[in-house]
């Protein structure tokens, strides 16, 4: 594999102070955009699917007798006029114009994510189950290939899985992420680590899990998978809280990237070369010596 | 530097321009290509066939999970058509299904025709299950019935028997090209599962009528919508091309999975 790949540091004339590391495998690379690609329309047919029920609830299943919902988007009748509204624990508040109740002025409508957000546009659960299906298949062949393209070639055990020093030096990252001070180096920091590893292996294996402990299918093959999720209807709930923090990740993930220099991070993503600081923690002078 | 940082700026912008636009459009820039009948939407489904054939892997001849009592805490949520308003269904409603019969038919050696009475004296079975429904909840209930593959045995099935289609009582749609019924089909696999059962009571009593009275599938491990009710005729077949649009299933004519494992 080593062989195959192209020399892994390259002094550049134009900027002195920095050189070129490669440091993004080709599997990392593809691996990357195939989760972004499918994530997008996993995120909006998922939406689509959402809306043909919703609420989400706690356990085995739903309570339409009884109350066991965490959350429930819907439009009501108030005084004459509909309003949109969330409730989340308990907890409700209006959200007319994005959640419950959305559209073009005048032409409002009940439903709980909005038609931008949602593929396809309309109320058509039948093809945003296609489109999910479809979609979740290449995000569960994109995990499988990194994984192990990962195992091998140690992207895994050098940038993902937390080492002691990363729990050390985590205060410090903190507080340098906390001043807008971003350091290029070739490998990833302890923040870096510590949130690859919190999205990639339990985030996207629980997206998964919680997807298919929904199967009446899977759930009559594994029926434990429900229940150490706590029920089907657990499971959507999770399936669903996993989707807001890939989402939320997604937003910390970009603004990270502008941070700390959007064409080198994007450069680094698509050719795998990434400019790093010249004062390396990993002193390069050893194996290049200037 | 400076070259680096105007690189920035326009890339942020046009990046920002691009990500406008996505959103903007995204209200029905992808509707043509899930549109039925198109190339995209058929790529798509592909998908479908890969997870039939590893779910049958995966899933084998395994039971549904089954529920105990205490897990019944609420009535069994109808759905669907709750009150068929067909004639012929609302004669038999008002006499109590008492001239109902069960028609079984197609590639039988045996044509069959059941009057509850008669499959309430087969062996029945009883199951406490999770109904899960398409649109995303669930509900649990216990269904007392007789087995489909008791029904079929006394049928004696042909040897190019591979689905059983249910033809209903209840319409599910008018239009202006004509009235559909119901329908649905399932194949051999499912037919013959221990707990596929023709369910004519739930909840230790009688099957009401917006579950789908006097007689419905159950097909416990599939959605709901492939669990038909108010069944009329059992119809054994080689292929489903002749049944509805061609797909073997009201909802698969209309772009829903046929296997609904999932």
């Amino acid at each position: 594999m080593a062989a195959a790949e192209p020399e892994t540091s390259r002094e550049t004339a134009e900027a002195p102070n920095s050189r070129l590391v490669y440091r993004q495998k080709l599997a990392t690379r593809l691996t990357h955009w195939l989760w972004a690609f499918s994530l997008f329309f996993l995120l909006l047919s998922g939406l689509q699917i959402f809306n043909a029920h919703p609420a989400l609830y706690l356990g085995d299943q739903s309570g339409f007798e009884f109350d066991n919902s965490v959350l429930r988007i819907g439009a009501e009748d108030r005084g004459g006029d509909t309003v949109g509204y969330t409730k989340v624990l308990g907890f409700q508040m209006e959200t007319t114009g994005l959640l419950g109740f959305s559209g073009e002025p005048g032409a409002l409508q009940a439903r709980a994510f909005p038609s931008w957000a949602t593929i396809p546009s309309g109320r058509d659960l039948a093809s945003g189950r296609v489109v999910h299906f479809f979609f979740a298949w290449l995000f569960f062949a994109a995990l499988l290939i990194w994984l192990l393209a990962s195992a091998v070639n140690g992207h895994l055990r050098r940038d993902v899985i937390p080492g002691r020093a990363d729990f050390r030096q985590v205060g410090r990252d903190l507080a340098d992420h906390v001043r807008l001070r971003f350091y290029h180096r070739r490998r990833y920091g302890p923040l870096q680590k510590f949130s690859y590893a919190l999205v990639l292996l339990g985030l996207f294996p629980l997206m998964i899990l919680s997807g298919l402990a929904m199967s009446p299918g899977i759930n009559a093959a594994a029926p434990f998978l429900a229940e150490i999720l706590g029920g089907r209807q657990t499971a959507r709930t999770l399936h669903f809280l996993g989707m807001v923090l890939i989402v939320l990740f997604f937003v910390v993930h970009i603004a990270m990237v502008v941070a700390a220099g959007p064409l080198n991070e994007m450069r680094s993503m698509i050719t795998g070369w990434y400019r790093a600081d010249a004062s390396d923690d990993e002193r390069p002078s050893k194996r290049e010596p200037k | 530097m400076k070259a680096l940082i105007m690189n920035r700026r326009h890339f942020l912008t046009s990046a920002g321009v691009a990500g406008a636009g996505l959103v903007l459009s995204s209200c029905d820039a992808f509707d043509a290509a899930t549109e039925r009948g198109s190339r995209m939407r058929a790529i798509l489904e592909s998908a479908e066939k890969l997870t039939f054939r590893t779910q049958r892997l995966l899933v084998g001849d395994s039971l549904a999970q089954e529920f105990t009592e205490a897990d019944i805490r609420q009535p069994m949520r109808p759905n669907g058509v709750v009150r068929p308003q067909d004639p012929d269904y609302l004669q038999l409603q008002s006499s109590g299904f008492n001239s109902y019969r069960l028609i079984v038919d197609g590639l039988v050696k045996q044509p069959l025709s059941l009057s509850l009475d008669q499959l309430q004296a087969m062996t029945a079975r009883a199951q406490i299950t999770r109904h899960d429904c398409v649109e995303g909840w669930s509900c649990i209930a216990k269904w007392t019935g007789v087995p489909l593959a008791a029904v079929l045995d006394r049928a004696s099935l042909l040897p190019d028997a591979r689905f059983v289609v249910f033809h209903c009582f209840d319409t599910i749609e008018r239009s202006l090209a004509g009235e559909v019924k119901y329908y649905e089909s399932i194949d051999m696999i499912d037919a013959l599962h221990p707990q596929t059962i023709l369910a004519y009571g739930m909840n230790d009593a009688m099957l009401p009528v917006e579950n789908g009275a006097p007689l419905r599938v159950r097909v416990e491990r599939q959605l709901g919508y492939k669990m038909a009710k108010y069944i009329r005729r059992i119809e054994l077949v080689a292929s489903l091309e002749a049944i509805g649009d061609g797909r073997g299933s009201y909802w698969a004519d209309r772009g829903y999975e046929w296997y609904a494992g999932i």
